[in-house]
């Protein structure tokens, strides 16, 4: 009985790997196809690290020798909280077409269908990071960060990621519009403004900046740039890693259970 | 699968309710569908019809009543409900992205379907497709997209499938070879649960026809049935007229039309399922 149970779970489990994979494979297309996607998520994220280096940067003292290496960390995650609005939008557009219907009244592993969304965003997001990067390099943007380091930031950008795209899946399924569907990623996009992103957070008046060393971006930006500027991380790393898994679990908890009232 | 489809109907409903709020969509909706018939659902926008698929389908949860698909109820064994059927929603359920080709593709991958390649080319090529499998579904005309939705939904040969108002927007040509299609997956064996607001469309391809109306089940019958619920008819001599229709059909009609029908491969499509 017992092994009976164990082959219907492996087995499921093989069939849930299998579909998701050929789901995933479904929406990479949509990304390949619609490359305007990837550099609209490029261009907001770009615009703001030029304005801000050749602009504004003369004037603020970062306490760094180069401004845009300074920079770059908050743009990245700028860059992921546009990018994950397309997860939001693409998901809204399944759920509104029949194409949704037709994988729930298949024999499929449901979870499968969110999963495939997920992993595309990652691909996604990780198409257009590489891109700001390579702008931030023409820009002067240098590291001396050994590979472990370099590992450390991807690591660290793909658990953000992941926390902030299970968060988009929840406008994605229950948004009355397009618009709804993508509108919540704008105070995602607007809060590194208010950390220490852009400028050192102790030139901030006391409530301003009581908020912003206590919000996540802060902690995730400080653990990436010392990684990126070899300084030794300290705390901000654990605090980092804490703020991106305690979101992503509420974050999928909550997807998850909508998901479940949605197609039930 | 095989063992349970030897018993009893392929569909049977007993005392579906549904509602929303204070919308009573479905009042206790009673039928049963026999293995490998088409049963037509017929009703007025409004009347519930799309509830009632979408119910059977394990979409949508019904407030109370039994619905029993293959053996199953579609509330507590949902996922043994899903591999007979196949659904073709109110709207086509195919991805404007894809092509044609790659639309079929993810649904034979998705059933877990060996060499679906060359499955793939023969429902193109059974449901005139061939020539624009490599475009992406976005060029295709109404006709095109519900085509390839009905053949998304033969893949796989499911013995239940589910037709949620199949013609409604299709010009008549298209509407004729829809109509091809369901009479050749009746022939094969398939059951047929098929909704629509059009008389002449139940006529021409139900073996039974249930009129669902306010959320009840008016009458379920076969046409002779139904016919005999009325006075005997009465002979009137009428000058016979071509009907629009008619007209319609003989200047716009492909000659060969007919025959190319004919010529289409009838009945199941060969599966290699491995479950």
């Amino acid at each position: 009985m017992n092994t009976q149970v164990e082959r219907i779970t492996s087995r499921s489990f093989t069939h849930f790997l299998g579909d998701t994979a050929v789901l995933t494979g479904r929406s990479l297309r949509h990304i390949t196809r619609s490359l305007d996607t990837i550099i609209t998520t490029t261009v907001m994220p770009i615009a703001f690290m030029l304005l801000f280096v050749y602009v504004f940067g003369g004037a603020i003292e970062s306490g760094s020798d180069s401004y845009v290496t300074y920079l770059l960390p908050g743009i990245l995650l700028i860059t992921i909280a546009s990018g994950i609005s397309y997860t939001a939008f693409r998901l809204f557009l399944d759920m509104k077409r029949g194409i949704f219907e037709r994988f729930q009244s298949m024999p499929i592993a449901r979870s499968g269908v969110l999963w495939a969304h997920v992993l595309t965003s990652l691909v996604a997001n990780f198409i257009s990071l590489t891109v700001v990067v390579g702008v931030a390099l023409l820009m002067g943007f240098r590291s001396g960060a050994s590979v472990l380091a370099w590992l450390a930031v991807a690591g660290i950008l793909i658990l953000f990621t992941l926390a902030l795209t299970w968060m988009a899946v929840i406008p994605g399924l229950t948004a009355k519009s397009p618009d709804g569907a993508s509108a919540f990623s704008y105070p995602l996009i607007f809060l590194p403004f208010i950390s220490s992103a852009f400028v050192p957070t102790d030139t901030m008046p006391g409530p301003v900046r009581a908020f912003a060393e206590h919000q996540p971006v802060t902690s995730v930006v400080n653990a990436i740039r010392d990684l990126l500027t070899q300084q030794p991380v300290g705390s901000d790393i654990w605090t980092a890693l804490a703020w991106c898994v305690g979101v992503l679990l509420i974050a999928y908890t909550v997807a998850m259970a909508t998901y479940r009232r949605k197609i039930s | 699968m095989i063992a349970d489809s030897a018993r009893g109907p392929a569909i049977r409903v007993q005392g579906l309710t549904k509602s929303y709020k204070d919308l009573h969509v479905l009042r206790g909706v009673d039928f049963e569908v026999a293995r490998g018939s088409i049963l037509a659902l017929l009703g007025s926008n409004g009347a519930g019809k799309t509830t009632v698929v979408r119910i059977l389908s394990t979409l949508l949860k019904p407030d109370a009543g039994a619905a029993v698909v293959n053996g199953f109820d579609v509330v507590r064994q949902p996922a043994r409900v899903r591999e007979p059927i196949s659904l073709t929603g109110q709207f086509a359920a195919v991805d404007e992205i894809l092509t044609g080709r790659e639309n079929l593709m993810l649904v034979a991958r998705l059933r877990h379907l060996k060499n679906p390649g060359a499955l793939v080319d023969e429902l193109l090529d059974r449901f005139s497709l061939t020539d624009a499998a490599a475009r992406k579904v976005a060029t295709y005309s109404g006709g095109m997209r519900r085509r390839l939705d009905i053949a998304m939904s033969m893949i796989g040969n499911p013995p239940i499938i589910f037709l949620d108002e199949p013609t409604t927007g299709l010009d008549p040509q298209a509407r004729l070879d829809v109509w091809q299609t369901v009479k050749q997956l009746a022939d094969g064996g398939t059951t047929v649960l098929l909704t629509t607001q059009y008389l002449d469309e139940a006529e021409q391809l139900a073996d039974r026809i249930a009129i669902l109306h306010q959320g009840r089940i008016l009458v379920d019958g076969t046409l002779a049935e139904l016919k005999q619920l009325l006075p005997p008819a009465t002979v009137e001599y009428v000058e016979k007229q071509p009907t629009l229709e008619d007209v319609f059909l003989a200047l716009v009609g492909e000659p060969d039309r007919d025959g190319a029908a004919d010529d289409r491969n009838v009945g199941a499509v060969p599966t290699t399922s491995d479950s």
